[in-house]
């Protein structure tokens, strides 16, 4: 098994590897020149060229390349257009925000839709199934900012239950983020409910119709018990790698959600930044993304691995 | 003609309470919306410690049988009619306590495919012991019983496996532990559903063999579900034959194989080699038309659409259950008549003139295959010199592991072999792979497969995939093509209407009439059969296999026949050969390979094979597993395993050639071939 | 006397009958099972709605959905303006009926596309498999380590968005996403001998994808096409609510809400509101005919 982490974590580092390649040439078809983006239209050619010099824009691409790859390796991200500061505490303050709007989701989202497909699945084919199976499919692709306007008319607006916009401000207790942040959560979990719901499901299914769930029935256990000890470990084991690959669609949540409410998450920031045209924190931006999904599907598939005995100790003996 | 009344034959176990008393029963499925009676008026009895086999071919109704004992049916199926009474209590009326307590201690279930009965996250240890923990033993002690358990069904070294998790255990070891969980709780009743389909023939003989010692001493009732009529014969005391969801025949299992009194048990006991039997002797009968639909509601009796002796009282009304002897019944008025069957097949055949051994047509030198690489390099076949002769039929024989499949595949191309094999085509080298052959050496050599679903495109039409090759090898089109077609049809039996049809609807034994046509569209010289009978059902077997031979004696085709099933290969091949992991073991004409003498794995291979015609008194029984193909023994690959292993060391040391021991017939043993002939005691009456 | 459903850990169904069923099944044609389903129902009349209103939208809508009433800006609904006015003084109903248009050319033409070369990708990749299957797994890994709707907006943002560029770009995103999936349907069907059969006959890899592999991977092809025909319609509208999809005058859905969602906390709900339903019936109808489509093609 120590093999296999090892290989996957090259996989992971040879496509991060790749991952910061097409950012960064991708950055390059991007139009605009970084010294007059920073300095701004009215500052002279001149200017502009020695700052551009000094930020080695002239350099052939590779060298850019490489001295950006070991700048990031640094911490140093590049200096913003918008803001003529580093970009790096940007990424960071926004980076924590998005983790806490995320973690709230996920901590919603992931015992519910567990809970919602192993009883879609106990109940196959009968009404509670239908119900789950199709509000979880159309829960998962009606688009967040549509979700988050219905549910800021209904609870924001005309029932007043909770402030409309994300942030409780600084220095904010605990109590009062959380009282924010619970609006703008909601999208995000009806996003990730229907995917994970349906794994969840048809995990279960596939469980309660193996040999080994009748062998377990034809011992004499207790439905609960079949459920609990022989069907639970095994329907469980496909969802928790789904999870896992879930961040991938939460990351694109967070960008609509974050822009709706008004929220300095790193979503935010990449879709000001693109529409600033701010390359540098876009680049960076996105590549942070990027890395947090690599992370996470990482974590799934060795956790995946580490539970499931039959990867764990390889083939028949 | 009265109809006898079940309660009122004597049972088994003379006068005490049976263990299974099933009366009458009908269990109905509702398949959209339409009820479809799977079983009909089923009754039989088990005695205590008696095994009673159910027979039957698919759609008879047998695994229904067992789902009903355990009420285990599934959601859109009830017992419609009838009652069940499993040591006096009544299952399917019981509360839910009860029946947990039912299945907890009184009935057990062993099916068939043992790694997947066992859950894969959870250690074997564990999944026994939970049947004494079910019975009240605390946790410690309950997993000291499940190792003594394990112990009992002869697993060598119980405390190691039970740490290991399913996926790690082999085919017969986690049957094995299936079968110590069934027995732990000591149950009244053993129902075993087809244990052994999924095993391989000398591991199938060691459960057998388990199966029938351990039920003397727990003294448990069996009730044996198979399809294999010889498994049935060696393992059960009584036999009920099931045809159509109704229970046609029933009594001692010796005495309905021998002397059989309805008709579909004589069509069904025809289809099969009996006695040696080889082509030479006659064609194999078969049973004219087709396995009813589920769900058909004849009027009269089940069989009579299908019955060369049927009348017009067969046709009106059901017949009921004749007593034909000392605890023996048969649904059929005519019973009396059942044995003087006539057959449906002429018993004359047309073998093909063989042969010139001179100039083979096929010809394999040193072929190996080696899958994988460095420490993970498994050798599944072993410098392999073989040649098939033109006209002749080769069986193949050998378990897994053996090298069989990959064989018939190197020949044909699909897979590379290694460097310095040689597959020589009427002495012409040929292309190690089948993109690189030309067409005429495409032409030559076709396959039948095994599974006629896998091998057929499902989204085709008949006339498309007979089509196809007719173009494509034999270079047809238009109404020459059409011509062709149309013969091609009528050689394999089919009807122009089924041309039309795609594979999902046709039946298994029609599925491989198209898989056959396809394979001699474009005039091949040879065909390699890879199990083509394995996946049908008894009674289309038979058919098929006459196919063949008639196929062959036509066209002159060679056939490199493979297959683990003795008696089909026995009747089929002129000539034999054997191979155990991936080399030859013994090659010859069929009928010295069978009568001896012959290599110890051949000899141990033939009585590990149930037969119909009795059981041999001296079984070999092979011990230990099938060594892995990754980590070969040195040496004689076989001498782990092998009963007659020279005390010399030879046969751990050098692996044998495979040398002339008399002319034709190769072997590859240390042990001299007189030797051989007296401990194998040939020519002696068995 | 009936036997008992001990909830569900009992089966589905037995051997014997699974043979018989499946007769049964083939009897009928699919669109036929279809047509009997109430959530397929449903779904299919409200997307043949939309629709109707994409094509004919401009003949329905009562008003023009771009002529500008100063005077009537933000006005709620009335007799006269059954879903209100926005900020311009624009029918919202109008724009509403009208906003269909766009954003359904553009799924519609987008996911046929990523279809058509997710298909061919996905055929490829599982049929040859070895290098090239391992080399351009790590790049559609690479790639997709990003979220599609990031990826979509990064390209948009960078061409500029039209609706070409739009049709081409999600496209192209889902074409790994599609190929994918038609690649293990590929890898489930190079384990069945018909494939070797193929071989022997001397067919030619292009001939056996398409004509051997293809047939039975269609069905997959076809659940996948509905499916992201929804996804394609989320990408369309997030992509329009942040500014990158359909530009102003036309009207947009997505972008409709991201003009109008300023207002919001000043009570005018109905210009937001509306058009997010529509966009989420829309979405709701695709999913339940695509959900239907699974159901009959997986019996």
């Amino acid at each position: 098994m120590a093999t296999y982490i090892l290989r996957r974590l090259g996989l992971a580092v040879v496509t991060l590897w790749l991952l910061s390649v097409i950012v960064f040439f991708a950055g390059q078809v991007l139009p605009g020149d970084p010294g007059r983006a920073i300095l701004g239209p009215l500052a002279a050619q001149s200017a502009v060229h020695a700052l551009d010099q000094q930020l080695g824009v002239d350099r052939p691409l590779l060298a850019q390349y490489w001295a950006w790859v070991t700048g990031l390796l640094h911490g140093n991200m590049g200096l913003s257009y918008q803001f003529r500061s580093p970009v790096a505490p940007f990424i960071g303050a926004a980076l924590v925000n998005s983790v806490k709007l995320g973690a709230l989701a996920f901590i919603i989202v992931v015992p519910l839709s567990i809970l919602g497909g192993v009883v879609a699945a106990l109940n196959y084919g009968r009404f509670p199934d239908r119900v789950i199976s199709v509000t979880g499919l159309s829960a998962t692709t009606v688009p967040e900012f549509v979700s988050g306007i219905v549910l800021i008319v209904i609870f924001g607006v005309e029932l007043k239950w909770f402030p409309v916009s994300a942030s409780a401000g600084a220095g904010a207790s605990f109590g009062s983020q959380l009282d924010h942040l619970i609006l703008p959560a909601i999208p995000l979990v009806l996003i990730l409910f229907g995917y994970i719901a349906r794994m969840a499901r048809a995990g279960t299914i596939e469980a309660l119709e193996s040999d080994y769930a009748r062998t377990a029935t034809l011992k004499g256990l207790k439905r609960s018990v079949v459920i609990r000890r022989h069907i639970l470990r095994n329907s469980l084991l496909p969802t928790i790698t789904v999870i896992a690959t879930q961040t991938g669609y939460l990351i694109g949540g967070l960008v609509v959600v974050e822009t709706l409410f008004n929220y300095q998450g790193i979503g935010k920031l990449i879709f000001t930044a693109a529409t600033a045209k701010d390359f540098p924190m876009l680049e960076a931006g996105v590549l942070t993304i990027g890395v947090v999904y690599m992370v996470a599907t990482l974590i799934a598939d060795v956790l995946y691995t580490v539970l499931n005995p039959r990867l764990r100790l390889g083939g028949t003996g | 003609m009265t109809a006898a009344d079940t309660t009122a034959a004597p049972d088994a176990a003379g006068g005490t309470r049976p263990t299974v008393a099933v009366e009458h029963l009908d269990v109905t499925y509702r398949v959209r919306g339409q009820d479809r009676r799977a079983l009909r008026d089923v009754s039989f009895q088990i005695g205590g410690g008696e095994s009673y086999g159910l027979v039957g071919e698919s759609g008879s109704g047998k695994s229904t049988v067992a789902l009903a004992l355990t009420r285990y049916l599934p959601r859109n199926g009830r017992v419609s009619a009838g009652t069940i009474r499993i040591n006096g209590t009544d299952p399917l009326a019981m509360g839910n306590a009860a029946l947990r307590d039912l299945r907890a201690h009184t009935v057990s279930m062993v099916y068939q495919e043992p790694g997947r009965a066992l859950n894969p996250s959870i250690k074997v240890g564990r999944q026994v012991a939970e049947v004494y923990e079910i019975a009240g033993l605390g946790h410690a002690e309950a997993l000291e019983r499940a190792e003594g358990m394990l112990r009992k069904v002869q697993i060598s070294d119980p405390h190691r496996v039970m740490e290991r998790y399913p996926h790690e255990l082999s085919g017969g070891m986690a049957q094995r532990a299936v079968i110590a969980m069934a027995l732990a709780a000591e149950p009244s009743l053993l129902i075993l559903d087809e244990p052994t389909t999924a095993l391989d023939a000398t591991v199938e003989a060691e459960v057998l063999d388990l199966v029938a010692e351990l039920r003397e001493e727990f003294a448990t009732s069996v009730l044996f579900i198979s399809h294999n009529l010889a498994v049935i014969a060696k393992m059960c005391d009584r036999v009920g034959v099931l045809y159509a969801g109704e229970l046609i025949e029933e009594g001692p299992a010796r005495e309905v194989f021998d002397r059989p009194r309805h008709p579909y048990t004589v069509g069904l006991l025809r289809c099969i080699p009996r006695r040696g039997q080889r082509k030479d002797h006659g064609r194999l009968d078969t049973i004219p038309g087709f396995l009813p639909t589920p769900g058909d509601e004849p009027k009269g009796c089940v069989f009579a659409p299908r019955c060369p002796i049927a009348e017009d009282q067969c046709r009106a009304a059901p017949p009921p259950a004749f007593p034909v002897g000392d605890g023996r019944t048969s649904r059929c008025y005519l019973n009396e008549q059942a044995d003087d069957l006539p057959r449906n097949t002429p018993v004359n055949l047309e073998i093909p003139q063989v042969r010139d051994a001179e100039r083979p047509v096929v010809r394999l030198e040193r072929l190996s295959k080696t899958f994988g690489s460095r420490g993970e390099a498994v050798k599944a076949l072993v410098g392999v010199d073989l040649s098939l002769e033109r006209g002749e039929t080769l069986g193949l024989v050998g378990e897994s592991g053996s090298g069989k499949t990959t064989l018939a595949r190197a020949l044909l191309g699909l897979i590379p072999p290694d460097q310095g094999s040689v597959i020589d085509l009427d002495g012409g080298p040929l292309a190690p792979d089948a993109r690189r052959r030309t067409r005429d050496e495409l032409k030559a050599l076709q396959i039948v497969f095994q599974n006629p679903d896998s091998a057929l495109n499902r989204r085709h039409s008949v006339r498309r995939l007979i089509s196809q090759p007719l173009s494509r090898l034999a270079g047809l089109s238009g109404a020459r093509l059409r011509e062709r077609l149309a013969d091609l049809v009528r050689s394999v039996r089919m009807e122009d209407r089924q041309l039309g049809l795609r594979p999902s609807q046709l039946s298994g034994g029609l599925k491989q009439r198209v898989a056959i046509a396809r394979a001699f569209a474009g005039g091949p010289r040879i065909v390699v059969c890879d199990e083509p009978t394995s996946a049908l059902d008894v009674s289309v077997q038979a058919a098929i296999l006459n196919l063949l031979v008639d196929l062959q004696a036509k066209e002159q085709v060679t056939y490199l026949f493979i297959s683990h099933d003795l008696g089909l290969v026995r009747y089929l091949s002129d000539r034999i050969a054997v191979l155990y992991l991936g080399r030859i073991m013994e090659i010859g004409p069929a009928e010295t390979v069978f009568a001896g003498p012959h290599h110890p794995y051949t000899e141990a291979l033939l009585s590990a094979v149930p037969s119909l015609d009795g059981q041999r008194p001296d079984r070999i029984r092979l011990q230990g597993e099938i060594p892995s193909a990754a980590n070969p023994p040195s040496g004689c690959v076989f001498h782990t395993r092998c009963p007659r292993k020279l005390s010399t060391g030879e046969c751990e040391s050098t692996e044998p050639p495979l040398r002339e021991v008399a002319p034709g017939h190769l072997m590859s043993c240390h042990i001299p071939i007189d030797r051989l002939t007296v401990l194998q005691r040939v020519g002696q009456a068995p | 006397m009936s036997g008992v459903d001990l909830g569900s850990t009992t089966p589905a169904e037995a051997p014997e009958v699974t043979a018989a069923h499946a007769a049964m099944r083939r009897a009928m044609p699919p669109w036929r099972l279809l047509l009997r389903r109430p959530t397929f129902l449903a779904g299919a009349a409200i997307l043949l709605f939309w629709v109707v209103c994409a094509i004919f939208g401009t003949l329905i809508a009562p008003h023009s959905p771009t002529a500008q009433q100063l005077l009537a800006t933000n006005s709620p609904p009335s007799a006269a303006h059954w879903f209100g006015t926005d900020q311009l003084g624009r029918d919202v109903l109008s724009r509403v009926i009208v906003g269909s248009r766009e954003i359904l050319l553009i799924a519609v033409a987008a996911t046929i596309l990523g279809t058509l070369l997710g298909t061919a990708l996905g055929l490829v990749m599982g049929y040859f498999g070895g290098v090239f299957d391992i080399l351009i797994g790590r790049v559609v890994e690479a790639v997709l380590a990003l979220p599609v709707a990031i990826v979509a907006f990064l390209f948009i943002v960078a061409l500029g968005p039209s609706t070409v560029t739009l049709i081409v770009v999600i496209g192209l995103v889902f074409t790994p996403l599609i190929a994918r999936t038609v690649r293990s349907a590929v890898l489930v069907e190079s384990q069945l001998d018909y494939l070797s059969s193929a071989r022997l006959l001397g067919e030619k890899p292009a001939r056996i994808m398409a004509i051997e592999v293809l047939p039975n991977v269609l069905p997959v092809v076809l659940v996948e096409f509905t499916v992201r025909i929804g996804y394609a319609v989320f990408t369309v509208a997030t992509l329009s609510f942040l500014g990158f999809g359909v530009q102003p005058p036309t009207p947009d859905w997505g972008a409709d809400i991201a003009a109008n969602y300023g207002v919001l906390p000043a009570g005018y709900w109905w210009e937001t509101l509306f058009p997010a339903l529509a966009i989420a019936s829309l979405v709701v109808a695709v999913n339940l005919v695509t959900d239907s489509i699974e159901q009959v093609l997986s019996s």
